[in-house]
C-alpha cells in the first residue's frame, strides 16, 4: 500500500489521472475535476462509527481504569512497577506491533477468538468488535496514567480521616477520591476519547477497511489521499483537527476551572 | 432549654448504647521499623478526661497515635478500650470499625465538602432525621453553624479547629486522639475550644490522648500527662508531679532546664535532707537528698531564670550555694538579658534590663550566682 502510496505521488498529476481513470473516472481533464468535487466530501458512516468507537472505548476505559489507576496509585507489591510500564507499553510500542498481537489474540486460533466465535459464530478480527478490544490497549496508558497521578495526588491524610470516620474503602473511593481527582479523571476520558478518534494503526490491522463496520475516519482520510481526492482528505482532517482540538480545550479549560475553584490543589 | 436537655439526654442514651462512657484505653504494644532502628514500646492505660502525649519531634507520637487508630499495625501486643479489643496479634478491628476519633495535626477535612457535608460524614450509618439533630448539635456546640455552608478554605484557623473536632466527635467515638490540633492557634482560641471540649466530655466521659511537643500546653490543659521519648513512656503522672521531679533528659528540655550539668554524689546528709554533688570541675552543690549512692553519677538542672546575681559576696542568706565567678558575656534576647558566667563551669542565668544597668554589668565582672537547694533538679544519666 505504501509502495501504490509513493509511486502514484511520483507518477505525478497526469500520470494520476490516467490511473484514476483505470478506477472508472472519465479520462478528460475538465469534467473528472469537476464531477471531484461534486462527490461528496465528507464520508458520515465513518465518521459516525468513528464517534461510536471513541465513545464506547473512552466508556470502557473510565469502567476498567479506575480500579486499574487505584491499584496502581495505592498497591505497594513490590513487582508493581512491572505492571505499570505493561499499561505504559502502548505509549511507545509501533501501532503495527500491537495490532499485530491483538490480531493473533482475536484470531481463530486462540483461546479467546475460539470462545467468541463460539458465542457468536463468528471471529472477533475485522469486527466492530474487534476493533473496540484493539483500541482500549492502545488507549489504556491514555486513560489510566492520568487517573493514577491523580489518585496518587489525593492527600493519604483524608483518607485516613475518611476512614476514621467509619468509611469503608468503597465509600472513600467515591466521596473523597473520584471528586478530588475530577480533573484527572475528565483528562483521562478526553484523551483517550481523542486518542481512539485519531488512531490508525491499530484499526487497520485489527480492523481492516470494511465500510460502515471497521473504516474509521483516518482511514478514510489515507484512502482519500491515495486516491487523490485531496478536497475531501482535507475536509475529513480539518474535522478530526476541531474535534481534538475542541476536545483538549475543554480538558485543560475544564481543569483551569477546577483548579480556581479549588486553589489549594 | 426543654430542647436542649432532651439532645443532651438522647446523645448520653446514644453513648451508653455504642461504649460504656468512663472505658479506659489500655495499650501494650510493640512496633519495630526497619530504618533508622527505631522501636516503638509503649505499655500504658489513659483514663477518662484530657491526657498529654508529650515528646520531641520523632519520638514516635503520631506513630502510636496511628497505631491505636489502625492506620499502622503493631508488631505485637494488645491495644483495648474497656472491653473492646481494638487489636491483639493476628487479629485487629478494621480502622472503619474502630470508633475513634482522630484529629490530624493538619486536621484532613475534606476540601471539596461544607463544613455541614464534613461534620455529616461520619454519620452515614445514621438515619437522615438523627444525622441532622445530631450535627446541628455539634455545629452549635462548636460554634461553629453559622459556617455550616463554607468550604473548608474560607473559614479561619481557629473556625477549622472547631470543624475538625466537631466531625471526629459527632461520631461518638470511644477514644478521642488529637495530633497537635491546636498547636497553630493562639493561647485564647486555644482555651476556649478546650473549654468547648472539656464541657463535651464532661457527658461523654472518653479518654482523649493530646498530643503536643509544647510546655505550655502541658501546663494548661492536661489533668495527666505522658511523656514519650525514643518510642518509650518514661514517665507518667500529673503534670506537676512529671515536671518537678525530672528524672530524664526530655522531661528536662520540657521543664525548660538551660543548664544541665553531669555530676558525681560526692556526699549525702540524711538529717538535713540534703546532699552535695560535685560538677565537673570543682564546683560543689548542695542539692536536695534523692535515693542515689555516694559516687553514683548524676545530671544537674538549673533553669537561667532560679539562678541570682550578685557583684559582692551575699550574706545571711538561706539559699546553701554560693558560687563565685567572672562574667562571660551579656546578650539581650528581647526584653532579657542572657548572662554566661563562669564559675567552674559555664552556667546561664537570665536577668532583666534593669537589673543589668542597676548593677553596671559587663563581661569581666567578678560576681556571684546564688542557687537554692530546691532550685537544683537532679536526673539521671
Amino acid at each position: 500500500m505504501y509502495y501504490r502510496f509513493l509511486s502514484r505521488r511520483r507518477l505525478g498529476g497526469c500520470s494520476a489521472n490516467i490511473l484514476a481513470s483505470s478506477e472508472g473516472e472519465t479520462p478528460s481533464r475538465q469534467p473528472a475535476r469537476r464531477r471531484r468535487y461534486k462527490k461528496p466530501l465528507m464520508d458520515w458512516q465513518a465518521f459516525w462509527l468513528t464517534i461510536r468507537l471513541a465513545v464506547m472505548v473512552a466508556a470502557i476505559l473510565e469502567v476498567l481504569g479506575l480500579p486499574l489507576a487505584y491499584w496502581i496509585a495505592y498497591s505497594r507489591w513490590r513487582w508493581k512497577f512491572l505492571a505499570e510500564a505493561v499499561v505504559a507499553l502502548p505509549i511507545v510500542l509501533p501501532p503495527t506491533v500491537l495490532g499485530f498481537y491483538v490480531l493473533v489474540a482475536l484470531g481463530s486460533r486462540s483461546p479467546l477468538g475460539r470462545w467468541w466465535q463460539a458465542m457468536t459464530g463468528h471471529t472477533l478480527a475485522f469486527t466492530f468488535e474487534g476493533l473496540v478490544i484493539g483500541s482500549i490497549l492502545y488507549s489504556l496508558p491514555f486513560a489510566v496514567q492520568p487517573f493514577a497521578a491523580s489518585f496518587a495526588a489525593v492527600d493519604r491524610r483524608l483518607l485516613a480521616a475518611s476512614a476514621t470516620l467509619g468509611a469503608a474503602k468503597l465509600r472513600t473511593f467515591f466521596r473523597v477520591i473520584v471528586p478530588l481527582s475530577a480533573p484527572g479523571l475528565v483528562t483521562g476520558v478526553a484523551l483517550s476519547f481523542a486518542h481512539t478518534m485519531g488512531e490508525f494503526g491499530v484499526v487497520l490491522m485489527v480492523g481492516g477497511n470494511i465500510p460502515g463496520v471497521t473504516r474509521t475516519v483516518s482511514i478514510d482520510i489515507y484512502d482519500q489521499t491515495q486516491a487523490l481526492n485531496f478536497a475531501a482528505a482535507n475536509q475529513t482532517a480539518l474535522v478530526l483537527l476541531a474535534i481534538s482540538l475542541a476536545v483538549l480545550a475543554m480538558v485543560y479549560g475544564l481543569n483551569r476551572r477546577v483548579w480556581m475553584l479549588w486553589p489549594w490543589k | 432549654m426543654a430542647l436542649e436537655i432532651k439532645n443532651e439526654a438522647g446523645e448520653n442514651v446514644a453513648t451508653a448504647a455504642a461504649s460504656a462512657a468512663g472505658d479506659a484505653l489500655d495499650i501494650q504494644i510493640r512496633k519495630r521499623f526497619a530504618r533508622g532502628g527505631f522501636e516503638l514500646n509503649v505499655a500504658c492505660r489513659v483514663p477518662y478526661g484530657i491526657s498529654i502525649l508529650f515528646g520531641a519531634s520523632g519520638a514516635g507520637k503520631t506513630t502510636l497515635l496511628d497505631c491505636i487508630a489502625g492506620l499502622t499495625a503493631p508488631d505485637s501486643g494488645r491495644i483495648a478500650i474497656g472491653p473492646r479489643i481494638m487489636f491483639e496479634p493476628g487479629r485487629g478491628v478494621a480502622v472503619q470499625e474502630r470508633r475513634i476519633g482522630y484529629v490530624f495535626q493538619d486536621l484532613a477535612l475534606f476540601p471539596h465538602l461544607t463544613v455541614e457535608q464534613n461534620v455529616d460524614y461520619g454519620l452515614a450509618r445514621v438515619d437522615a432525621s438523627e444525622r441532622r439533630r445530631r450535627r446541628d448539635a455539634m455545629l452549635e456546640s462548636f460554634r461553629v453553624g453559622h459556617l455550616r455552608s463554607r468550604k473548608p478554605d474560607e473559614i479561619s484557623g481557629g473556625e477549622r479547629q472547631r470543624v475538625a473536632l466537631a466531625r471526629a466527635l459527632v461520631t461518638e467515638p470511644c477514644l478521642l486522639l488529637l495530633d497537635e490540633p491546636l498547636a497553630a492557634l493562639d493561647a485564647m482560641t486555644k482555651s476556649k475550644i478546650v473549654a468547648d471540649l472539656r464541657s463535651w466530655n464532661r457527658d461523654h466521659r472518653i479518654p482523649i490522648l493530646y498530643v503536643t511537643h509544647s510546655r505550655e500546653e502541658v501546663f494548661a490543659l492536661g489533668e495527666r500527662v505522658l511523656v514519650l521519648e525514643a518510642g518509650r513512656i518514661i514517665a507518667e503522672g500529673t503534670p506537676h508531679e512529671v515536671m518537678t521531679a525530672p528524672w530524664q533528659e526530655t522531661v528536662a528540655q520540657l521543664a525548660g532546664f538551660e543548664n544541665i550539668f553531669d555530676a558525681t554524689v560526692s556526699a549525702a546528709h540524711p538529717d538535713r535532707g540534703t546532699m552535695t554533688c560535685r560538677l565537673s570541675g570543682s564546683v560543689e552543690l548542695e542539692t536536695p537528698l534523692v535515693r542515689a549512692e555516694v559516687g553514683s553519677a548524676l545530671r544537674v538542672g538549673i533553669r537561667a531564670g532560679d539562678i541570682l546575681l550578685a557583684t559582692i559576696r551575699p550574706e545571711g542568706l538561706s539559699a546553701r550555694n554560693v558560687l563565685p565567678g567572672r562574667m562571660l558575656s551579656l546578650a539581650q534576647r528581647d526584653v532579657m538579658i542572657v548572662a554566661r558566667v563562669d564559675c567552674g563551669v559555664e552556667m546561664e542565668v537570665h536577668l532583666t534590663l534593669a537589673a543589668r544597668d542597676a548593677l553596671h554589668l559587663q563581661p569581666g565582672r567578678e560576681v556571684w550566682l546564688v542557687v537554692k537547694t530546691y532550685s537544683c533538679h537532679l536526673m539521671s544519666c
